[in-house]
C-alpha cells in the first residue's frame, strides 16, 4: 500500500515542475512571437447573416475602438480578419505550453484527490490544502479562457497566470505545509465543503482577474508612452506584446464580475456555518473582516466601472487592491493575526 | 469611446435637473444629490473599508478583552489614545457607524428614484424607433421581402415575443410599421434587489443588537443551569431586552464526550445534555457544529475541560468534596490550572466564635496525561491516559471571607505575599491517592469529571439577514448576467414589379454590455428573416 500522503507531496512538486515548465514555453511564445499573431483574433469580422428566404443580412458592427487593430502586419499571406493556418515553430511552443498545464492540472488533481483519501476527507481542511485548491481552480479558470475562440488571443500570456499559480504552490509547500491529518470538529461541517469550496473557486478566479488586470495596466502604460512619443520603459515595455487594451479590460471585469457572486455566496455560507459553530453568523473575526473588506473593494470595483472619470485604469487598478486583501486575507490573517480561524494547521 | 458607452449603465438617465433656486432648500438639495451620487457611495465604500482594517489589526474589546488590557500595558502613550477614539471596537465605534449609517441613507436616496424610474420603465412602451437606423452601433441593410408591413408585423414580433422581447407596434401614417423591442427588464430588478436586501440585511442585523442576548456558563457533568441572568456567568443583553425577556428552561449536562487521535488532535466533543422547562425531560447531544435550538434560544458547546473532584477530610473528621473546573492553560494538551478552596474546614462543630487562620485552599495543575518521566505539570495528551494532579496546600485566610469577589480559578497572591495564607508543601497525586496534611487531615484526589462551556445565543434578526443575503446573491447575478438590450425593425411599404413588398430594416442598440451585442442581434435578426416570406427572386 503506498502512502497516499507521500505520494500527494511528490505530486505536488510534479505539478509545480510541469507549471514552471509551461511558465518557460509561455514566456518563449511571449518574448519571440510576432505581434501579428496577437492582434489577429483581436479583428472583428463583419457579420454575415443569411437566413431564410431573405438575401443576406449584412450586420455592421461598431468599428473596433482604436487600439485593437493590429498595429504590425499580420501574416505574411493574407489580410487581417482571414484565419490562415499558419504555424510557426513558436505556435508548436504554445501548443506545448498548453499541453503541459493540462498535464499539470491533471497531475494537480491528483495531488488533492491522493490527500483528500489519505486524510479521509474532503481536501481543504487547511490553509496548504486550500491554497493549492485555489491554485488549482486558476489554472482550470485560465484553460476556461483559452477555449473561448472568439475572445482575443491571449495564449501567450500565460506566463504571467502561471508566475503567481507557481509561487502560491511553492510557498503553499514550504511556508504553509501541514501534514495529513483530519478535521478538528469545529471543521466537521458540511458547510465547510460548501463554504471553502466556493471560497476557493472565487479566490482562483480573482487571481485570472488580477492577472488580466495588471496586464492591462502594463498595456495601458504602454498606449500612453506610445502616444506621448515616448519610449515604453519596463515594465510598459511588455505591454508591446500584449493583445489592446480593451479586450483585457474587458476580460478582467468579466472575470471578476464573475467571481463576486461567488465571492458573496462564499460568506454567506461562511456566515451560515459560523452561526452553527460558533453561535452567531458574524463577528468580525479577523478572517471575516478581511473577507468583508476584499467583498467591499470589489464592490467598489464594480461601482466604479460604472461611474465615469473612473472606467479604465483606475477602476482596474481597485481589482489589484481587492487582490492585495485577499492575499492579505490567506497569508497574513492566517499567519500573523490569530483568530478563530486558525486552522491553517500551523503552530 | 464614443457614445456606446455613455449607455453602458442600466442607470436610467437623469431627470432633467430642477431649475436652480436660491435658498437654504437649493443648498440641501445640492448636498443631497452630492450624497446619493454614485462617486460619494465608490468613496463611502473605500472608506469602510479602510475603517474595517484596524478592527483586524488592534486587539478588539468585545473579542478578547484581556489582548487589549495587554497592548494598554505595553503602549502606554498611543494606547489610551486609540482608545478613547474607539480602536479597540472598531466595529462599535461612531465612526464605523456613521460610515455605514452615511452608505445606507446614499443608498435610499439612490434607490428611491431608481424603482420609481424603474417601475414606470417597465409600464412604459419601448421607445420609437430611431430615424436612421442604420447609425445605431448595430444594423443590418434593409432587405425586401414580400407581404405589405402589416401583414408582416404579425411574425416579426412574434419571432421577437418568443425571445422575450418586450414589444410594441407602431402604425406610421405612411404605411410604415415599427417595431420596438426590448429586454433585459431584468437586470435592473436584480441591482434593485441587490441594494434593497443589503439594506433589510443591516435592518436584520441591527435588530439582532437590538433585541438579541447572549450568556455564557461553565456546567459541570451532572449540574445545571436556568436561562436567568442570575444562571450565567457572563451575559449580554441588547438594549431592548430585560431579564424577564429571557424564555424560561433549564439546561443540565449529563455527560461530555471527548474523543481524540494519537496526535492529540480532538475528533469530537459532544455535549449530552437534558433539559426542559421545569424539569429536564427532553434530551439533546450537542456537538460543536450542532447546537441545541430551542425557540427563541439556541445553546453551543464552545469549550470544555476537566473539573478534578478533590475530598478534603479536615482534622475534625468533616469532609468536603466537590468537583473543581480547572481552566486549560494549553488547549493542545489540556494542562489546566485551577483551585479548591474550603473555606469552612477546620471549624470545631458546635463552636459558634470562628477560627481564624484555618481555612484550606489547593492550586494546582492538572494533567490529563502526566509524562513518565520528568516533571509532571505539564501533560503531554489532551485525553485522561495517565491522569494525575500536582497540588499545593495553603492554610491560613484566603481572602474569601473579605467578601470582594473574585477568580474561583486562581487563588489571592496578595493573600500569599502578605503572609496571611501559607504554602505547607506540594505532591503529585494519581486518582484514589492520599495526601495527609501536617495536621492530620488528608486530601483525596477521587477523579475528575469533564465541565463544558456554553453559549447561549438569542438573535432575532438572523432569519431575516439569511433571507436578505440570499436576495442579494440572486439580485446580482440578475444585475451581473441580464443584458440590457433594444431592437428596432422598420417594415416599409415598398411597390415593386413583383406585387407588394416592404423593405426590412433593423437596428439595435445595447444598454449593457455592448461588445456582446452584434453577435446576438445578428442571430435575432436572422430569426426576425426566417419568419417572413421572401420577395420571388428573378430567377424563378
Ligand atoms: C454597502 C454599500 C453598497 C454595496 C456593497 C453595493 C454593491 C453593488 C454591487 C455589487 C453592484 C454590482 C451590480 C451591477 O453591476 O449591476 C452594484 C451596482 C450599483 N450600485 Fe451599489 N452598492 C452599495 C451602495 C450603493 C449606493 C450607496 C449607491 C447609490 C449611490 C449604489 C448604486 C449602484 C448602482 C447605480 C449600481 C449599478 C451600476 C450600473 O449602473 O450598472 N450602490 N452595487
Amino acid at each position: 500500500m503506498p502512502d497516499l500522503a507521500t505520494l500527494s507531496d511528490q505530486l505536488l512538486i510534479t505539478t509545480i515542475l510541469l507549471y514552471t515548465a509551461a511558465m518557460l514555453a509561455y514566456g518563449v511564445e511571449y518574448a519571440f512571437g510576432r505581434r501579428g499573431t496577437v492582434a489577429r483574433a483581436a479583428v472583428r469580422e463583419r457579420v454575415l447573416v443569411g437566413a431564410g428566404g431573405l438575401p443576406p443580412v449584412e450586420v455592421s458592427l461598431p468599428s473596433p475602438p482604436e487600439g485593437s487593430l493590429p498595429e504590425a502586419p499580420v501574416s505574411p499571406g493574407g489580410p487581417a480578419g482571414r484565419t490562415v493556418p499558419d504555424r510557426s515553430p513558436l505556435d508548436y511552443v504554445g501548443g506545448l505550453a498548453v499541453v503541459l498545464t493540462v498535464i499539470g492540472a491533471l497531475v494537480h488533481v491528483g495531488v488533492l484527490v491522493t490527500r483528500g483519501i489519505a486524510a479521509g476527507r474532503v481536501p481543504w481542511g487547511n490553509m496548504y490544502e486550500f491554497a493549492i485548491s485555489v491554485c488549482l481552480i486558476a489554472v482550470v479558470a485560465w484553460l476556461v479562457v483559452l477555449t473561448r475562440p472568439k475572445r482575443v488571443a491571449v495564449r501567450h500570456l500565460g506566463a504571467f497566470v502561471m508566475l503567481p499559480v507557481v509561487l502560491l504552490l511553492g510557498l503553499a509547500g514550504t511556508v504553509l505545509y501541514t501534514r495529513v491529518a483530519p478535521l478538528v470538529p469545529a471543521l466537521n461541517s458540511y458547510w465547510l465543503k460548501i463554504h471553502v469550496s466556493a471560497a476557493a473557486i472565487a479566490t482562483g478566479v480573482f487571481l485570472v482577474g488580477f492577472a488580466t488586470g495588471v496586464l492591462y495596466l502594463i498595456r495601458d502604460a504602454y498606449d500612453r508612452a506610445v502616444a506621448a512619443g515616448r519610449v515604453a520603459r519596463f515594465p510598459a515595455s511588455l505591454g508591446a506584446r500584449l493583445p489592446a487594451a480593451e479586450g483585457l479590460e474587458r476580460t478582467t471585469f468579466r472575470v471578476t464580475a464573475f467571481a463576486f457572486p461567488i465571492w458573496t455566496f462564499a460568506i454567506i455560507a461562511g456566515a451560515i456555518w459560523a452561526e452553527a459553530a460558533w453561535s452567531r453568523y458574524w463577528g468580525w473575526d479577523p478572517k471575516e473582516t478581511w473577507a468583508f473588506i476584499s467583498w467591499v473593494v470589489y464592490a467598489a470595483y464594480l461601482h466604479a466601472r460604472a461611474t465615469a472619470g473612473w472606467r479604465g485604469r483606475r477602476a482596474v487598478w481597485i481589482v489589484v487592491l481587492g487582490w492585495a486583501t485577499m492575499m492579505v486575507n490567506l497569508f497574513g490573517v492566517n499567519l500573523v493575526i490569530t483568530g478563530l480561524h486558525s486552522y491553517a494547521g500551523l503552530q | 469611446m464614443t457614445a456606446v458607452s455613455e449607455v453602458l449603465s442600466t442607470q436610467p438617465e437623469p431627470v432633467g435637473a430642477p431649475p436652480p433656486r436660491a435658498g437654504l432648500g437649493a443648498t440641501a438639495r445640492r448636498w443631497w444629490r452630492q450624497l446619493t451620487s454614485m462617486r460619494t457611495a465608490l468613496l463611502l465604500l473605500f472608506l469602510l473599508a479602510v475603517a474595517a482594517v484596524p478592527g483586524s489589526l488592534l486587539p478588539q474589546r468585545p473579542l478578547n478583552p484581556p489582548k487589549v488590557a495587554q497592548f494598554l500595558g505595553d503602549h502606554t502613550t498611543v494606547g489610551p489614545l486609540l482608545d478613547r477614539l474607539g480602536f479597540f471596537n472598531v466595529f462599535g465605534s461612531a465612526w464605523f457607524a456613521a460610515i455605514y449609517l452615511l452608505l445606507a441613507v446614499s443608498l435610499i436616496g439612490c434607490l428611491v428614484p431608481r424603482i420609481r424610474l424603474h417601475a414606470r420603465a417597465m409600464r412604459s412602451a419601448p421607445p420609437p424607433a430611431p430615424r436612421h437606423l442604420d447609425r445605431l452601433p448595430v444594423s443590418s441593410a434593409p432587405a425586401l421581402a414580400t407581404g405589405t408591413p402589416a401583414a408582416l408585423a404579425a411574425p416579426v414580433r412574434s419571432a421577437l415575443r418568443r425571445r422575450r422581447w418586450r414589444t410594441v407596434v407602431r402604425d406610421l401614417p405612411d404605411g410604415t410599421v415599427e417595431i420596438s423591442a426590448e429586454k433585459g427588464y431584468l437586470r435592473e430588478i436584480g441591482n434593485l434587489v441587490f441594494h434593497v436586501a443589503l439594506l433589510a440585511l443591516l435592518g436584520g442585523a441591527a435588530a439582532g443588537a437590538m433585541w438579541g442576548w447572549q450568556g455564557n456558563v461553565l456546567v459541570t457533568e451532572g449540574s445545571a443551569f436556568c436561562d436567568s441572568t442570575q444562571g450565567y456567568d457572563q451575559y449580554t443583553l441588547g438594549r431592548q431586552v430585560g431579564d424577564s425577556d429571557l424564555p424560561p428552561f433549564c439546561v443540565r449536562l449529563d455527560r461530555f464526550d471527548a474523543a481524540y487521535l494519537d496526535s492529540g488532535q480532538p475528533s469530537l466533543y459532544a455535549a449530552n445534555v437534558s433539559y426542559g422547562t421545569g424539569d429536564f425531560a427532553r434530551r439533546y447531544r450537542i456537538k460543536v457544529n450542532e447546537p441545541l435550538r430551542l425557540s427563541g434560544a439556541r445553546v453551543y458547546l464552545i469549550d470544555h475541560g476537566y473539573a478534578p473532584i478533590l475530598r478534603y477530610t479536615d482534622r475534625y473528621g468533616q469532609v468536603f468534596s466537590s468537583p473543581s473546573p480547572f481552566l486549560p492553560s494549553d488547549i493542545t494538551t489540556m494542562t489546566s490550572d485551577g483551585v479548591a478552596v474550603f473555606p469552612d474546614a477546620n471549624q470545631k462543630q458546635g463552636e459558634t466564635q470562628r477560627t481564624p487562620n484555618v481555612e484550606v485552599a489547593f492550586e494546582g495543575v492538572y494533567t490529563p496525561t502526566a509524562p513518565e518521566i520528568g516533571p509532571k505539570v505539564r501533560s503531554v495528551f489532551p485525553g485522561e491516559r495517565s491522569p494525575g494532579i500536582t497540588l499545593a496546600a495553603y492554610r491560613g485566610d484566603t481572602g474569601l471571607a473579605s467578601g470582594i469577589p473574585r477568580s474561583v480559578y486562581s487563588l489571592d497572591q496578595n493573600q500569599i505575599q502578605t503572609g496571611k495564607l501559607k504554602m505547607l508543601g506540594a505532591k503529585f497525586l494519581r486518582p484514589g491517592q492520599k495526601w495527609t496534611l501536617d495536621d492530620g487531615s488528608t486530601l483525596e484526589f477521587v477523579g475528575t469529571r469533564e465541565w463544558a462551556g456554553l453559549r447561549v445565543d438569542h438573535d432575532p434578526g438572523q432569519d431575516t439577514v439569511l433571507v436578505a443575503a440570499v436576495l442579494m446573491v440572486v439580485g446580482l447575478i440578475g444585475s451581473l448576467t441580464v443584458r440590457r438590450r433594444r431592437l428596432w425593425v422598420r417594415l416599409a411599404p415598398a411597390a415593386s414589379a413583383a406585387g407588394t413588398g416592404t423593405v426590412v430594416s433593423t437596428g439595435g442598440l445595447a444598454r449593457t454590455d455592448p461588445d456582446t451585442y452584434a453577435e446576438e442581434f445578428g442571430r435575432t435578426v436572422a430569426e426576425i428573416a426566417a419568419s417572413m416570406p421572401s420577395m420571388p427572386s428573378e430567377k424563378d
